[in-house]
């Protein structure tokens, strides 16, 4: 491993001044994904800056929505009542991605710019276009039984690995960002982008953002939501797909609706033509089938991944249907 | 080698702050390691040392301090062997950077018992046959007291019904206890002993 000079800030701007100086600085949160990567060789910074003392917390804000602190943990944005009473998917999310350990650790921040599991991309004794850039992508032709069936290139087929981001995506949320240039913020869809020929960048921030917090908005009918993940296990392990989604529903109706799809592209997917085709629509578990149908339409599953196109359906009709009945 | 602290108020939040900085020979060649002094607070004590950066908080107790009761597994964060308390809080010290944790209080399994009597999860370990080779046997000992704790503080998990309930630690359903130690694994297949051992001492 490289050898990195090392940093603790306590305040946003430090943050940014102390990664401006370093040679190749990288933010250090809660290091579950970053100093893996660094053992591997995947990523080798000069400076790590240790963020994860800046305070922060979860805040209510005016009109009902949260403000989360990027230094979070996990485990205690999943235990916190405002979250898992305004935002069970949220809660769910969390809670059903990685151990008990690993939540004690990762940060908001880190969750939301954790690099994707493709094995290819952790391997560096293989060709990788997100790694090393014009090194190819031996998943299309190979292992990518776990990879995008959505907005994936010719570069890259690469899913997004978290849980927390599919929710957030769902939410609308907006993420914080500290810069070189001072404070900004970036939606939520929008903070991810899809690999296109530059599969190296995973979000659109630049060199020296740090990502300060996660506003959740005001969404009263968010509290009936789901988050449900199937995996290759019960416990410990990434999704293969999962579905994100809160349903408003009056006189059988539906009214309005959220619904983001997880391990499905470079990206927390939003079910933007689901969402389209169920506002106004009964809500009944044959319209939630067309509803998944109007997304998967945008599908181009390769041949070891085909079977995710109706497991998504499938999901996707039973977390509504479950929402429906909860009621 | 350096580490400074700042005079409190004076940085604009960099007051606080723990820095290593590259030992440069000067001569253009790779940059060589960089060291830090610190004193690290283990199981009640301090310990002063000097660290390279890259070194993890499981190698660090294992090769410097010579708590060998932590084990090293994966050393991916996947298998839980080496699973220790950080300020109370179970996580794992083979991602943990030991520059990381110098202002914190760790406790290993090493430090569970007291005046030579063993913790309550360690004797129903015994109790309960939660164990064959013993590998995993102090990750999963570190681990069940974190995720006891978790409980206490009413900390839902995967399998909670309705996140909106209490959580009750004294009505800790197998169930649970199986999803909340899932991080932490048993090749000799000990799980039912262990789950047990943790039922026992949680109701």
């Amino acid at each position: 491993m490289r050898p990195f000079a090392y940093e603790r800030v306590s305040t946003a701007r430090s943050a940014v001044a102390a990664a401006g100086e370093g040679t190749d600085a990288m933010y250090l949160g809660g290091g579950t994904n970053l100093v893996d990567l660094m053992r591997l060789g995947v990523v080798a910074p000069g400076t790590l800056v240790d963020v994860t003392r800046i305070a922060g917390g979860v805040e209510e804000t005016p009109g009902g929505g949260l403000l989360i602190g990027a230094e979070v943990r996990n485990g205690d944005l999943a235990a916190h009542p405002l979250v898992r009473s305004r935002y069970p998917m949220l809660a769910e999310a969390v809670l059903s991605g990685a151990s008990g350990q690993i939540r004690n650790m990762a940060t908001v921040g880190g969750n939301l710019l954790q690099r994707t599991r493709c094995s290819y991309f952790q391997d560096v004794t293989k060709p990788c276009n997100k790694r090393d850039p014009g090194s190819g992508c031996p998943a299309r032709a190979g292992d990518h039984r776990n990879l995008a069936i959505f907005g994936h290139s010719e570069s890259c087929v690469a899913t997004h690995p978290s849980d927390m981001a599919v929710a957030l995506a769902a939410l609308d949320a907006v993420v914080h960002v500290e810069g070189a240039d001072g404070p900004r913020s970036v939606p939520m869809p929008g903070l991810h982008r899809l690999p296109g020929d530059r599969p190296d960048r995973d979000t659109v921030l630049g060199p020296g953002d740090l990502v300060t917090a996660v506003e959740v908005p005001p969404l009263p009918f968010a509290a009936r939501s789901r988050y449900r993940k199937v995996r290759d296990r019960a416990s410990f392990s990434f999704a293969v797909v999962s579905v994100a989604a809160a349903l408003e529903v009056s006189g059988g109706v539906v009214r309005d609706c959220r619904i983001a799809l997880g391990a499905v592209a470079h990206v927390p997917w939003r079910a933007e033509a689901a969402e389209a085709a169920l506002r106004g629509a009964p809500a009944t578990e044959e319209r939630f089938g067309l509803a998944a149908d109007a997304e998967l339409a945008r599908a181009r599953p390769l041949p070891l991944n085909r079977f995710k196109v109706p497991l998504v359906r499938n999901v996707m009709i039973r977390v509504l249907a479950d929402l429906v009945e909860v009621r | 080698m350096t580490i400074s602290w700042d005079n409190p108020g004076t940085g604009g939040g960099r007051e606080a702050r723990v820095k290593g900085e590259a030992n440069t020979n000067g001569d253009g060649a790779a940059p060589g390691p960089v060291t830090v002094d610190l004193r690290l607070s283990v199981n009640g004590r301090r310990h002063p040392i000097t660290v390279d950066t890259r070194e993890t908080l499981l190698d660090t107790l294992r090769e410097r301090m010579d708590l060998t009761g932590t084990k090293k597994g994966c050393d991916h964060g996947q298998c839980g062997a080496c699973t220790v308390l950080v300020g109370g809080r179970r996580v794992k010290s083979c991602l943990t950077l030991t520059v990381t944790v110098d202002d914190r209080d760790i406790t290993t399994v090493e430090g569970l018992s007291a005046d030579g009597v063993p913790h309550p999860l360690q004797a129903a370990f015994i109790e309960n046959d939660a164990l064959q080779c013993g590998y995993c046997t102090p990750g999963q000992l570190c681990s069940a007291v974190g995720m006891l704790a978790e409980v206490a503080d009413g900390w839902p998990s995967a399998v909670t019904p309705g996140l909106d309930g209490e959580v009750d630690l004294s009505k800790l359903a197998d169930e649970e206890i199986r999803e909340r130690m899932s991080g932490n694994l048993c090749r000799c297949g000990a799980y039912p002993g262990i789950v047990a051992a943790i039922g026992q001492v949680a109701r």
